[in-house]
């Protein structure tokens, strides 16, 4: 069989995985930590989990075209239900594990699911509290039977014993697997993922085979991917970002996916799998960079010299050794004294020493945290991308890596730019629709299939890179006309370890003003040290000594941003540290943790009008959700702090 | 008290509550002048959850110590499984299948919670110190065979991101969490819980109550809890003996307990008329 019959033939994901267990088998595919051990399944144990899901799912009764929910953490089980879904013509529809009940019940009937995993009772019981307004749903297969003993089992199914039932399945069944299996291509529906709705209510997003296969083999092409590679899937399932790397990637290429034991044991699991391709958001990278700064301060002194010593070295000399660039022999030597001494345990440490290509998207990170990483010899990147791109819109390329660029197209991709200074993008990837969304899709996707982006950014013009400023429609304009792009100051600020998410507000305005949310550990860790009494979150917030520090941070970033002349505009007049973390569960941010601005907007209405009042303080009371989704409220007074702005560059030279 | 909770029966919930599995028949113990129990009588059916409760001093926790065989009552008989138990020493008791938490947590704090859990398989241990230290014969295969035990209690509990971590370092929600799994890993018959939700926030305490139900839901252990927090005792148990200055002033079904007039004076005290 030659290269092109091959390709012709790997036109859905339960092909991909057919000729994954014919070819290599014996290959590991999954692992997970179970009872302590590491349980492994090759390819081939793969094909018959599957396969006999597949079967179970058609005695179930599961038609083509059906839409089947996911809802559980990482586990091998749930991405060979994805598969074996895929299999029998239907469509995953992964979705947030952590979802408050209405959240479920708006995804589950906005697609119409008619089966759903879920992995243990928590989910069972929410299902179960939103069943009457589900008319569609059927059928509930759940993976861990703790608790469920007395549950009704009409409608409830035990995922090992469908698998049983499955095997034991007549020729007829069988037949019927074959059958619609042939009938995937390239055109019909691999997945549906919800965007993660930072305005308004999710929508699905609708991916072709080809979208995913497409994109799955360009971005493994341009990372040389191969099958001894190794991830750690440990990111939310509904995100299009684990669909990709954990199956699209994982199947095109044949590498494992392994999978944590708990959400809680990530730090053991990273360290004991050391992945060779890694994915995590800024915020990751940033707590582990907060925890070994913690854990440094109370080392000895000789150990802490050492480790700032050669830390400054590297910050000089490890980037352009991770580059290729020429770097002095003595140089070299010292970098190898300090992988012996101080890189190499710490990157062992964190379970980074194997990592061959590692990516970080979905925020800015800060340039000190990037380079961290980097002059370590950790070859982290950035990209670029959305759901609607199947990922990839942008990457950076080995040795072109900066902090403050996206990178430049990923393969096979066009990018233009409107006049607004959003980005529009064309390729493989672009989905096919919104799900029951012709309005949006339309919106969104022209006829010659441009997709908006919904970011404004530009593309430098020495490295062809791209950068990106702001969300489009959050970028305003001040009451003097000069540009209001929230998100460039609010990330400037989050660089400080002190802070944890900033909200900045200006738009039709004469000023900026911001909410601040202080980073709890790293401020906890700091009152700590300097005996500083505090009973809650609330009260440390609004430490005197903190707000002090915060206010530091405040006008060191105005500063920075009155040297650009275009968004010198966006400097911060006046701010408050807010009493309380945003919190998904109360809807200020995504399922993700991205902003909701308008939300925020909305509920704290009272708050910002205080901000551009006279006043010094202000109260408020505010309603809070639990996790479980009940109600309360929590009562504040919120001081009001003033801090220095520059005019603009020229100006402030002129008034010294 | 109602016929219903005195006969094996299903309760409305769907677990099935057997035979008497432990009976007190007229206790009294004494520490030299001072009577700590007086002539209580009680029994704990197989499956099904029974508390003790009362006021501070009331007797609750040396009567747990003489169900675990702690103390040697001077008077009256422990009946277990049907059988008149002769006077035993603790480990004796916990070999029949009877297992406990302690009100101040007695763990080893310099071993990790992996070391400590797998104490409790101690009377699973068969080999000989000789051939535990050599690793010789069945020695290893023994010690896979209770790891798996553990490490499903570890699941079970969902303490596996605290596997290595020494006891020492554990918040005391925890550690209570951690003596739990002790005792469940010497697969008791009986579980005796003293005062398992002690000092918790209201989250912990949530957590260890859907602990308790699900251990008695999933391996059927009868349970036999001392707890001050009424509204934890109230839905969890099937049963309540009540105790006041050393004696049973009430026994039965929650809501039996909650309307007895003894009761509600010992809680809340009497008017002085």
């Amino acid at each position: 069989m030659n290269t092109a019959e091959v390709s012709k033939e790997l036109v859905s994901i339960p092909a991909l995985l057919d000729r994954n267990a014919r070819t290599f088998g014996d290959s590991t595919a999954y692992r997970e930590k179970e009872f302590g051990i590491w349980q492994s399944w090759t390819w081939s144990d793969t094909k018959v989990q599957v396969t006999n899901l597949a079967l179970g799912l058609l005695k179930l009764g599961v038609r083509e075209g059906d839409f089947c929910a996911i809802l559980g953490r990482n586990r091998p089980h749930f991405y060979w239900a994805m598969a074996a879904v895929q299999s029998v013509g239907a469509v995953p529809v992964p979705v947030y594990q952590d979802s408050a009940a209405e959240e479920l019940a708006y995804v589950l009937e906005d697609c119409g699911a008619r089966i759903v995993f879920a992995e243990d009772q928590e989910q069972v019981d929410k299902l179960v509290e939103i069943n009457d307004s589900l008319p569609q749903l059927e059928e509930v297969i759940y993976l861990d039977p703790r608790g469920l003993r007395k549950y009704d089992r009409t409608h409830l199914h035990d995922y090992n014993q469908m698998i049983a039932d499955g095997a034991e399945a007549d020729a007829t069944l069988n037949k019927e697997l074959d059958a619609r299996k042939a009938k995937l291509d390239y055109a019909s529906t691999c997945v549906m993922l919800y965007t993660s709705g930072t305005t308004g209510r999710p929508k699905g997003v609708v991916l072709s085979n080809r979208n995913v296969i497409e994109s799955a083999k360009n971005s493994s092409e341009f990372d040389h991917l191969r099958r001894e590679d190794d991830v750690l899937a440990y990111l939310p399932m509904a995100w299009v970002g684990d669909y990709i790397f954990s199956i699209g990637q994982a199947y095109w290429c044949g590498f494992c996916v392994n999978c944590p034991e708990s959400a809680d044991t990530l730090s053991v699991d990273l360290r004991e799998i050391g992945p060779t391709y890694f994915f995590a958001p800024p915020r990751v990278f940033e707590q582990q960079l907060t925890d070994v700064m913690i854990r440094i301060e109370d080392a000895s002194p000789f150990k802490r010299w050492l480790f700032n010593h050669f830390m400054d070295f590297a910050k000089d000399v490890g980037p352009d050794i991770l580059d290729g660039k020429p770097v002095g022999a003595g140089k070299r030597i010292k970098y190898a004294l300090g992988e012996a001494l101080i890189y190499g345990p710490l990157k062992n440490t964190l379970g980074y020493n194997r990592i061959r290509v590692g990516y970080t998207a979905g925020e800015a990170i800060g340039p000190e945290i990037f380079s961290f990483y980097r002059s370590m010899g950790i070859n982290l990147k950035q990209l670029y991308g959305q759901t609607e791109a199947t990922v990839f819109i942008t990457a950076q390329p080995d040795g072109e890596v900066r902090a403050d660029t996206v990178g430049v197209p990923s393969p096979g991709v066009e990018l233009k730019l409107a006049d607004s200074g959003e980005v529009y993008f064309r390729s493989p990837g672009v989905f096919e629709c919104y799900y029951k969304n012709p309005e949006s899709t339309a919106s969104t996707k022209d006829a010659e299939g441009w997709v908006a982006t919904g970011d404004a950014g530009f593309i430098e013009k020495d490295s062809g890179h791209l950068r990106i400023i702001d969300r489009a429609k959050d970028v305003g304009k001040l009451a003097d006309g000069r540009m209001f792009a929230p998100k460039y100051v609010e990330n400037k600020l989050k660089f400080f370890p002190n802070i944890l998410e900033v909200v900045a507000f200006g738009d039709g305005r004469d000023t900026c003003v911001a909410f601040i949310n202080i980073d709890h550990g790293a401020v906890a860790s700091w009152a700590e040290r300097n005996n500083i009494a505090y009973a809650s979150y609330q009260e440390l917030a609004g430490h005197p000594q903190v707000l002090a520090t915060i206010k530091t941070h405040v006008e060191e970033v105005n500063a920075q941003v009155a040297q650009d002349e275009m968004l010198s505009g966006c400097q911060i007049d006046r701010f408050l540290v807010l009493h309380k973390e945003l919190d998904a569960d109360d809807g200020e941010l995504t399922r993700t943790r991205k902003v909701r601005r308008r939300i925020i907007e909305e509920k704290y209405d009272d708050l910002i009008a205080a901000l551009y009042s006279d006043a010094s303080e202000v109260s408020t009371e505010t309603e809070v959700t639990y996790e479980d989704g009940r109600k309360g409220s929590i009562k504040a007074t919120l001081s009001l702090i003033d801090a220095t702005t520059h005019r603009s560059s020229s100006m402030k030279v002129a008034a010294e | 008290m109602s016929a219903l909770a005195d006969v094996p029966h299903v309760t409305p919930d769907g677990r099935t509550i057997g035979n008497v599995l432990m009976e007190m028949k007229n206790i009294t113990l004494r520490f030299g002048g001072v009577k700590a129990i007086t002539d209580i009588s009680f029994d704990i059916r197989e499956g099904e959850i029974r508390a003790i409760i009362g006021p501070n001093g009331a007797g609750k926790s040396s009567m747990l110590n003489v169900i675990s065989g702690f103390y040697v009552p001077q008077e009256g008989e422990v009946w277990f499984r049907g059988s008149k138990r002769p006077q035993m020493r603790p480990y004796e008791v916990a070999r029949q299948g009877v297992a406990r938490t302690f009100q101040n947590i007695a763990l080893f704090e310099g071993m990790t919670v992996l070391d400590n859990v797998m104490t409790g398989r101690l009377n699973f241990v068969k080999s000989g110190i000789f051939k535990q230290a050599l690793w010789a014969g069945a020695a290893a295969k023994e010690e896979d065979e209770n790891r798996e035990v553990v490490e499903k209690i570890i699941d079970f509990l969902e303490i596996q991101s605290i596997r290595k971590t020494p006891v020492a370092r554990l918040p005391y929600g925890l550690k209570k969490r951690v003596e739990l799994a002790r005792a469940l890993a010497a697969e008791p018959k009986l579980l005796l819980l003293d005062e398992p939700m002690a000092g918790m926030n209201v989250e912990e305490k949530e957590d260890m109550c859907r602990f308790v139900l699900d251990v008695n839901d999933e391996f059927g252990t009868t349970i036999c809890l001392i707890e001050h927090d009424m509204g934890v005792v109230m839905d969890l148990s099937d049963r309540v003996v009540v105790m006041d200055y050393g004696k049973k002033i009430g026994d039965g079904t929650p809501d039996e307990v909650r309307n007895n007039e003894q009761v509600i004076n010992a809680y809340l005290g009497v008017p002085n008329e």
